[in-house]
């Protein structure tokens, strides 16, 4: 790699395997969400629609931010 | 391959001197850590996928409710003769036509009840028991109240979505459809 990093591999690694739990934890959050919002959308509750989409696209907007936090790390 | 810096720190996977390693190894080195952290890196990435896939189902029902929220209403419907359902007979109807089965039960002389066929736990057909006032889905044992469609026992978490009905004029019309989450 040509690139010099503010942190060495090692400590790059350590960073990455947190940001991988706490992806994961994310996700199966809007695992949840997704299966909570199902369920109530067939059984004709709509009113949760909104806040749910908003909450999973907060998630997903999280999830960026850390995939970029980790692309920052190696410039 | 022996010159190793902070980010070209290049470990065999046997962790044996490089001297010791078979020739294609040493002509083509791969630095592991290196790939472990392209791994983790590019793994984080497909997570990405799936998040990204769960927030469009998300908003894929919010489409699907925009879209249902233009459509009319449901127009009241024929779906039987009161003479020809006998007390504790049932019939199957469609309401709107096209839309999955319906079932319609004659639970005594004055009450009908009537409901989406589909169990909601896996959508199996639901077998009216009249005699014991309960609907039986034979697929994973769920039982639901006949009067109401609550879930009794079994799997079912949800009541069966009701179909609303008028009795007039010696017919029975289904009005409306009600979902139900408990």
């Amino acid at each position: 790699m040509s690139y010099r990093s503010r942190f060495a591999l090692k400590q790059r690694m350590t960073i990455a395997a947190g940001i991988l739990c706490i992806v994961v934890i994310i996700i199966i959050l809007q695992l949840w969400l997704f299966t909570a919002t199902m369920n109530a959308v067939l059984g004709g509750d709509v009113s949760i629609l909104w806040p749910a989409a908003l909450a999973s696209l907060v998630c997903l907007v999280l999830n960026v931010g850390l995939l970029w936090y980790l692309y920052d790390l190696e410039r | 391959m022996t010159n190793q810096t902070s980010e070209q720190w290049t470990v065999p996977p046997d962790g044996q001197p490089p001297e010791n390693q078979p020739h294609w190894r040493q002509d083509f080195p791969i630095d592991w850590p290196q790939d472990q952290y392209v791994f983790r890196r590019e793994f984080i990435k497909f997570l990405l996928l799936t998040s990204g896939a769960f927030t469009a189902g998300q908003f894929w029902f919010l489409v699907q409710r925009l879209w249902q929220r233009g459509q009319a209403a449901l127009p009241s419907q024929e779906i039987a003769q009161v003479n020809d359902m006998p007390i504790g007979g049932s019939k199957l109807f469609q309401y709107p036509q096209g839309s999955p089965a319906r079932l319609l039960v004659r639970v005594n002389e004055a009450t009908f009840v009537a409901y989406e066929q589909q169990c909601t736990h896996l959508t199996c057909p639901v077998i009216p028991a009249v005699d014991e006032g309960e609907l039986h889905c034979p697929c994973h044992e769920g039982v639901f109240d006949l009067l109401s469609g609550h879930p009794i026992s079994g799997p079912p978490r949800r009541p069966l979505a009701r179909v609303k009905l008028e009795v007039r004029d010696g017919k029975v019309y289904a009005t409306g459809l009600e979902e139900r989450t408990i």
